[in-house]
């Protein structure tokens, strides 16, 4: 057995929850080691989710204007093409560039990476096996470890992933074609997004939920308008339906569904399986260690990342809650400061969610249907894009922003926006929820004209009765 | 990715302070009693960095009457002092921040390097560690002033709320509009949950053992068939009581008690009453003849105008006459300043000034301290005869009683006459029994002699 390399901090998972505690922890002067077994750090968040997905949003979106509406602005190109193995080029640059900069600043912190897969035994040893040929094997004996292994995507059994034609996420963004016929198992975020992608550059895209609506959990409100834009832009999607069968015949795919009790046999050439991740545990042998788990398997911790063992902490997508990459960084950091004995505590209420899809859907805390469930007396206050001035010069004219407040207090409970580029939006409402802010706190501040960020106000405003342009 | 820029400087500790949800909470001056406005800061309990649960003492205050202990009110980090031991403070001002954290666990990390770059407490204002620290702002809001929504402002103009009052409960302790309005509802509801706090007798004194403010104390209802309540003292009650022990352990009590003939100084009062009210709008009672007596008694025995110090008596050539003064709160003592160089008039008009100001309260710490002697009058409330405690560290205290017409013998003969029992209770440590006795004869000689004032 190799010597015992010490250490404060041991964060097992270098993705977003994982590098961000580690930067902390070495901020606050701890000697901290972070492993990570792929080739590059940053996670699923760099390497094969946010980052990259966004990248081919972006390319597929300038596609989709030149296709559909350049024209409007009098843009002509004769011949609109695209190349995706530039596009796809383009993506790897872009995650290159993210995966080099966490790497500079490990460097910078003096935090080490220790490559390979890390195995957490009892007394706080990490064993990390490096990759093969070589196979070594360097254990550390950590203060403190932030278990951050993140999570993977859930296999259908009859469609098991092998990223060529039955992709997951990873599969779906190295897709070297546009495909004849994407199908896309799940209407979440993750199918949403990806089906989007390759919807715009032409392909046809049937997407399969088996709840009776996309987006589960969202605002009905919202859930009802981003159904219709997607439709509108040639998602086929069928929700209520069930996934009974499929599997790969050479090239193509073949999925069965049922929808009210009628089989139906669908073919294409790609089929992208998003119904959902699950906690990651790799190298963290709960039952051995001790370490409580729930029954679906993620880290139990408190508000301040501990799990039951001393010592021990958890973050990101292998504890309960969204599987959000900001969630994870906060986490990160809340672990590496209780550990530097700060008093912080990790709140979920204004932790935000967005869909990259066009229009963009981003929301925070709670919907009018959970305030409806849980008994509020609450108001709502909505202003569509189609009375903003910004939105009209772009073109934009989707979507809206709702607020739901407290009927008594005012005070915001959640707010629900569709639209152009509202993930830019959010903050502003996640940042007034912070303070606990009124809808009025929004209403009456002042805000640039013409800029989309109008209509949020106006919605503020629609919640006290007294929208101007509505 | 959001790569976070790098600010290991001091901006990156100013920054550390803050994360979600966690409230700085302004620690401030609590109502010391309707009629106390200043207290002085004895002692902080706390230090600056330490955690603390909910109910810790942070910091003690000190007003003539009391002590009084400034709990915290949620468990968190005190996480600056803004006065020091020794300042004088007033009702409301801000005596320094939480930070509302866990349950008060301090942390207990063998990390050391943590110890090195844990921020600096003042510099922790109220201001989140973002994505780039370097850039957060340097002026944090630290004043109360500063730290309200412009929704709370409106709500609080219109409905005429105290922001002073509004305890803040957005991040870093904003007052936001849901507070006041919360604020404003709890006030409008009818005694709720908060009546316990708002009936407790506020400042009584450790004076006056027949004071309703001791009695008055409303028990919180007892359900049917509940035979007993428990209730926490509150600390103000708690102090009152060590102060009450205190007096009774620290002095060597005793109660001498005479009876006064109150028909001299009836009619007396009877004659002048009408003219002095209208000529100098002073409705005229007995206590100033009580003062201007019990004063001249004081010049004659001036040792019961003393004070204990160490091992020294200290005599006080003046005398500042504390009047235990009835208010809504209970019972305080203010005092009437140089009561022995005073004529009746002025003694009058100090003593309805000094109620007044009780009654509304108006009373300034000046009023509350210096007094070298205090009457207490349990007669207005129906006392016959009781024996007060010394208002330590004063030697003695004149306890007057109801004027109740009695037979008495008078010359052989048996006639009804006003009588009062009035009650000395002395410190027997300085005061002798004999010195005890003849001060309250004089008292009593002077009071059933009116004219002997004049001539004294």
């Amino acid at each position: 057995m190799a010597d015992i390399t010490s250490a404060d901090v041991l964060v097992i998972g270098g993705g977003p929850g994982g590098y961000v505690a580690a930067i902390r922890a070495a901020q606050l002067g701890f000697n901290t080691v972070c492993v990570e077994m792929d080739r590059t750090l940053g996670g699923t968040c760099v390497n094969v989710g946010c980052i990259p997905s966004k990248t081919l949003l972006e390319s597929s979106h300038h596609f989709d204007f030149m296709a559909r509406d350049a024209g409007k602005h009098g843009i002509g190109l004769a011949d609109l093409t695209i190349d995706v193995a530039t596009m796809h080029k383009r993506k790897d640059d872009v995650v290159g560039q993210n995966t080099k900069g966490i790497e500079f600043l490990f460097r910078k912190n003096k935090i080490t990476w220790a490559k390979g897969r890390g195995t957490l035994q009892p007394g706080n040893v990490v064993e990390v096996r490096g990759a093969p040929p070589e196979n070594t094997i360097t254990s550390y004996q950590a203060k403190h470890v932030i278990i951050a292994t993140g999570s993977v995507p859930v296999a259908l059994p009859f469609l098991p992933f092998d990223e060529q034609r039955i992709v997951s996420n990873v599969g779906a963004l190295t897709i070297p074609e546009v495909p004849r016929h994407l199908i896309v198992i799940g209407g979440g975020v993750i199918g949403l997004e990806l089906g989007s992608v390759w919807r715009r550059l032409g392909a046809r895209v049937t997407v399969i939920e088996l709840l009776p609506a996309i987006l589960l959990g969202m605002d009905d409100e919202i859930v009802k308008e981003a159904d219709r834009a997607f439709r509108k832009q040639g998602l086929d999607i069928r929700t209520g339906t069930r996934v009974t069968g499929g599997g790969r015949e050479g090239d193509a795919v073949l999925v069965t569904v049922e929808k009210d009790g009628k089989s139906e046999r669908i073919d294409g050439d790609y089929v992208l399986v998003s119904v959902g991740r699950r906690p990651s545990t790799t190298g963290i042998d709960a039952a051995t260690l001790g370490l409580e788990t729930s029954r679906r398997g993620e880290i139990v911790v408190d508000d301040q990342q501990r799990t039951n063992l001393p010592n021990v902490y958890a973050i990101g997508d292998c504890t309960p809650g969204p599987m959000l990459a900001h969630k994870a960084e906060e986490e990160g950091v809340v672990a590496a400061e209780v550990i530097a004995g700060k008093q912080v505590h990790m709140h979920h209420r204004t932790v935000p969610g967005v869909v990259y899809t066009w229009p963009e859907i981003a929301v925070v805390g709670m919907s009018e249907r959970q305030a409806k469930e849980a008994g509020l007396d609450y108001k709502v206050g909505k202003f569509p894009f189609s009375a903003n001035g910004r939105a009209r010069t772009a073109g934009e004219s989707t979507g809206f922003v709702k607020f739901v407040s407290d009927a008594r207090t005012d005070e915001i409970l959640g707010c629900h926006m569709i639209g152009p580029s509202v993930s830019e939006l959010i903050p502003e409402v996640v940042l007034a929820m912070e303070y606990r802010g009124s809808s009025e706190d929004i209403g009456i501040t002042v805000h640039a004209h013409p800029t989309l960020s109008e209509t949020t106000k106006e919605a503020a405003l629609a919640v006290l009765g007294r929208a101007i342009h509505f | 990715m959001r790569g976070r820029a790098d600010a290991k400087g001091a901006g990156a500790a100013a920054a550390e302070s803050l994360r979600s949800g966690h409230y700085m909470t302004a620690i401030k001056v609590p109502p010391l009693g309707e009629s106390i406005v200043e207290a002085t800061v004895s002692r902080w309990l706390k230090n600056e960095g330490e955690a603390v649960a909910a109910g810790d003492t942070l910091v003690e205050l000190e007003t003539d009457k009391i002590t009084v202990e400034v709990p915290a009110l949620a468990a968190g980090v005190l996480t600056k002092r803004a006065v020091n031991e020794g300042d004088v403070v007033t009702v409301d001002q801000q005596l320094g921040e939480l930070q509302e954290g866990a349950a008060g666990a301090a942390p207990s990390v063998d990390a050391s390097p943590a110890a090195a770059s844990a921020p600096a407490p003042a510099a922790a204002a109220a201001s989140r560690d973002g994505g780039d620290p370097a850039s957060v702002p340097s002026t944090a809001p630290s004043s109360n002033a500063a730290k309200i929504s412009p929704a709370a402002q409106r709500v609080a103009a219109e409905q005429n709320v105290d922001l002073a009052d509004v305890t803040g409960t957005g991040r870093g302790g904003v007052v936001s509009k849901p507070d006041v309005i919360e604020h404003a509802a709890r006030g409008a509801a009818p005694v709720a949950s908060a009546a316990p706090v708002a009936h407790a007798p506020s400042v009584s004194t450790p004076t006056t053992p027949s004071s309703p403010a001791s009695s008055a104390r409303p028990a919180t209802p007892a359900t049917i068939g509940e035979r007993e309540t428990r209730e926490k003292m509150t600390t103000r009650r708690k102090r009152i009581a060590e102060n009450l022990l205190l007096s009774h352990h620290s002095t060597a009590h005793l109660t001498t008690f005479n009876e006064i003939d109150m028909s001299a100084v009836s009619a007396l009062r009877e004659r002048m009453k009408e003219k002095i009210e209208k000529e100098h709008g002073v409705k005229l009672s007995f206590m100033p003849f009580f003062v201007k007596a019990t004063s001249m008694a004081l010049k004659t025995y001036p040792v019961v105008n003393s004070q204990i110090d160490g091992d020294a008596i200290v005599y006080k050539h003046y005398v500042n006459m504390g009047i235990a003064v009835a208010s809504e709160a209970g019972l305080v003592v203010p005092s009437v300043k140089d009561a022995d160089r005073k004529g009746m008039l002025e003694v009058s008009r100090d003593i309805a000034s000094v109620a007044k100001k009780a009654r509304d309260g108006k009373l300034s710490m000046e009023d509350l301290t210096g007094g070298t002697f205090t009457i207490t009058n349990g007669g207005v409330f129906g006392s016959l005869v009781s024996t007060p405690i010394i208002n330590f560290p004063q030697v003695a205290i004149l306890g007057l009683h109801k004027t109740q017409d009695r037979p008495v013998a008078v010359n052989g003969q048996v006639v009804i006459r006003p009588m009062m029992y009035v009650a000395l209770s002395y410190d027997h440590r300085v005061i002798d029994g004999q010195q005890a006795v003849l001060f309250l004869v004089r008292v009593k000689e002077l009071m059933e002699d009116p004219a002997a004032m004049l001539v004294d």
